[in-house]
């Protein structure tokens, strides 16, 4: 019977989770699941976010009770059709044993490096069918900013996430800090990965990097999702920017950080302590700089995609959160012909605080 | 990219990176190359606990092994620091830190202010500190209070190998000398640490566990048993924020006062001795700065007034517990 017994356990978000707290239930005992619904929230000390169904089903039991902290694959729920009995259900909870995991084995997402011409870069790799969408993400990212996405992504197509030249993982480069040197990263990623065309999502910067790659590469890019995308307008809040780039110390950082969200709460300590960590690695500061000069110096962003992408005929998308502080949401109108939605209570980090409802719509172009 | 590394190892990683960029950084020490039952020069014991092997193989220039005398090789380490150098002298045990303490106290320590401001001392002085190694009076004190009160040094003492390896490189590339503390029983604890260099800046605590209820402020072997502590507690009910210091001079006094102003309590835990002690000083800083705030009197969780013992039994009551901390803890919660 246990094979019509679906559990619902605890998620890993990226490789440093072990445990999370099951803060609330979004659905009931008897409720009709459909794969993608909201089911619950976690946190943990770094986030918290909603979780999706990854299956459908009709949620039988409830095992994990709100406000406490279960580790990772823990048994938190079980849905099964009602053929199956309570007590079968009694059975497979009490018999539920958490999967072995070896010590060292990475039991998270992998993290690749490739060596290009633009030195060492960092990705992760979700396998899947088709076309694959590779996701960039913006200034001062990394990687980890497509955690909600890249999982639900794979299910639809093969999804890619790097670290852009001087963020994350990736090289430093000491001299050149431009958008060219990021283009050249993402195309040459792809001749790495004989990724011949991809989807590309950029965020923010990302959204710049995207653009600009089907510009110069048409033939390389399926389509575009631009999510709350720099190149579309002039504007940009410099007193993020700015202040980002400027601070050197928790307190420095902490308040520019809240203009990423409409939520200023889920800022928390360990994302500024993230952060700070990945400013004070050698060679970031002056980078950091260097970029900033040349894309979004004192509050204006010197490039813009309008007339290339007019020319580019994939498919284009455009993404905005609502409260965006950081580039306004009047930008999302800048391209014809593209598909433009506005996704109410969520800020810059859209992808983040609205991830279920980004998913979707990025699955839609794939 | 981060991978998991042990204080010792990014000890060593750090003066790697540092001696690799900047070719002015040397090291000096007692056998910090050769050492008992060493074979050869690339395979050298590295130190007394083996934390700078490998690293004369890759800089040889860079590497003087010194005669046993510390007020000598001090010495010439401050006086090359004067001309150029950037030396990581290394005294093996803070305990020996009397037969060089004129070198360090009224010599380096002084020079930035007594040429008016126009000499700079870049020296490092590493050494291990803390007890709990069975090493017995003479190696295993935690003297960081007498160290933090002299003006002119610049006073580090990490928990973990993350800190250990942005403070090290901090401390190369700062102008001004600074004792760089090491607890013996902290080598071998590991944390993941990005193989690039960074530098963490002097004066920054580290908040190691956020908590609502009572504030402990801490460094070093303290920080781990606090958090020990921390997690008896929180069955009890009871929320702790844990501040680590990290730097004991400078001192970042204002994460630990909008701490205290945000939890209302204060346990100050030191292994040092509880007189005149990094305890007693935050105390009266905290009494001083933040009364208003005080639920509850001070607690101190500090080692005795007396030498650190030999005996097994008698050196694990002699270091602070979790159970004296989390007892500390209660009392201030009128428990």
């Amino acid at each position: 019977m246990s094979d019509k017994i679906t559990p619902i356990l605890m998620p890993k978000w990226g490789l440093s989770m072990s445990e999370g707290t099951l803060a609330a239930w979004h659905v009931e005992e008897g409720a009709e699941i459909s794969p993608g619904d909201e089911i619950m929230d976690v946190e943990t000390d770094k986030i918290a976010n909603a979780v999706e169904a990854a299956d459908g089903g009709l949620l039988r039991r409830k095992v994990g009770n709100e406000g406490e902290v279960y580790p990772v694959r823990m048994l938190l729920g079980v849905m099964a059709p009602s053929s199956v009995t309570d007590a079968e259900i009694d059975t497979y909870v009490s018999d539920y044993e958490m999967p072995e995991v070896e010590e060292d084995e990475d039991t998270g997402p992998n993290y690749e490096f490739a060596e290009l011409g633009v030195g060492k870069i960092r990705y992760t790799e979700r396998s899947g069918e088709g076309t694959p969408v590779l996701l960039i993400h913006g200034f001062g990212g990394d990687l980890d900013n497509w955690l909600f996405n890249i999982d639900a992504l794979s299910e639809t197509a093969p999804a890619y996430a790097l670290d852009l030249p001087g963020h994350g993982q990736s090289v430093k480069p000491a001299d050149s800090a431009d958008l060219d040197l990021m283009v050249s990263a993402i195309v040459q990623l792809m001749d790495h990965l004989n990724i011949e065309q991809a989807h590309l999502v950029g965020h923010s910067m990302g959204g710049l990097i995207a653009g600009q790659t089907a510009i110069s590469y048409p033939s390389r890019v399926a389509s575009v999702s631009l999510i709350c995308s720099a190149g579309l307008g002039a504007e940009i809040n410099d007193d993020y920017i700015d202040g980002f780039v400027g601070a050197q110390s928790r307190k420095e950082l902490k308040p520019k950080l809240k203009y990423l969200f409409a939520d200023q709460g889920l800022v928390s300590r360990s994302m500024v302590d993230d952060l700070l960590k990945y400013k004070r690695l050698d060679g970031v500061q002056s980078f950091l700089e260097r970029l900033k000069a040349n894309l979004f110096d004192n509050g204006k962003q010197s490039v813009s995609l309008k007339d290339g992408l007019k020319k580019v005929d994939c498919p284009k998308q455009i993404i905005w959160g609502e409260e965006d502080a950081i580039i306004p949401q009047s930008h999302a109108n800048a391209i014809d012909g593209a598909t433009v939605t506005v996704v109410s209570g969520a800020g810059h980090m859209v992808q983040m605080e609205e991830s279920s409802q980004v998913n979707e719509l990025i699955k839609e172009i794939l | 990219m981060a991978r998991t590394l042990s204080m010792k190892d990014a000890i060593n990683e750090a003066l790697d990176l540092e001696m690799e960029r900047d070719k002015t950084v040397i090291m000096m020490g007692e056998d910090i190359v050769g050492g008992a039952g060493a074979g050869g020069e690339d395979d050298a014991w590295g130190g007394v606990l083996g934390v700078s092997k490998g690293l004369y193989a890759k800089h040889p220039k860079q590497m003087i092994d010194t005669p046993l005398s510390e007020s000598a090789y001090v010495g010439a380490a401050i006086g090359a620091a004067t001309c150029g150098l950037r030396p990581v002298a290394e005294l093996m045990f803070i305990d020996f830190l009397g037969v060089c303490l004129d070198q360090i106290f009224n010599q380096a320590a002084k020079f930035r202010y007594m040429f008016g401001g126009k000499a700079e001392t870049p020296v490092v002085i590493r050494a291990m500190c803390g007890g709990g190694f069975r090493a017995a009076a003479q190696h295993s004190q935690m003297l960081t209070p007498i160290l933090t009160h002299i003006p002119g040094l610049k006073v580090v003492c990490p928990s973990n190998a993350y800190d250990t390896k942005g403070l090290l490189t901090q401390a190369i590339r700062d102008n001004d000398p600074v004792i760089f503390l090491e607890h013996k029983n902290l080598y071998g604890s590991e944390t993941d640490v990005p193989e690039e260099a960074y530098a963490i800046p002097f004066g920054e605590a580290n908040i190691s566990r956020e908590g609502k209820d009572v504030t402990i402020v801490t460094y070093g072997l303290m920080v781990h048993r606090s958090l020990e502590a921390a997690e008896t507690l929180k069955k009890e009910g009871i929320d702790v924020e844990i501040v680590d210091l990290r730097t004991l001079s400078p001192i970042d006094m204002d994460t630990v006062l909008e701490s205290v102003e945000e939890t209302g309590r204060l346990v100050c835990v030191d292994e040092a001795n509880p007189r005149c002690s990094i305890a007693t000083d935050v105390s009266a800083q905290v009494a001083k700065d933040a009364f208003k705030s005080l639920k509850a009197p001070i607690g101190m969780v500090t080692a005795p007034h007396s030498p650190v013992p030999f005996s097994p039994s008698l050196e694990d009551s002699y270091i602070p517990s979790a159970e004296k901390i989390a007892d500390a803890v209660r009392e201030t919660m009128g428990a």
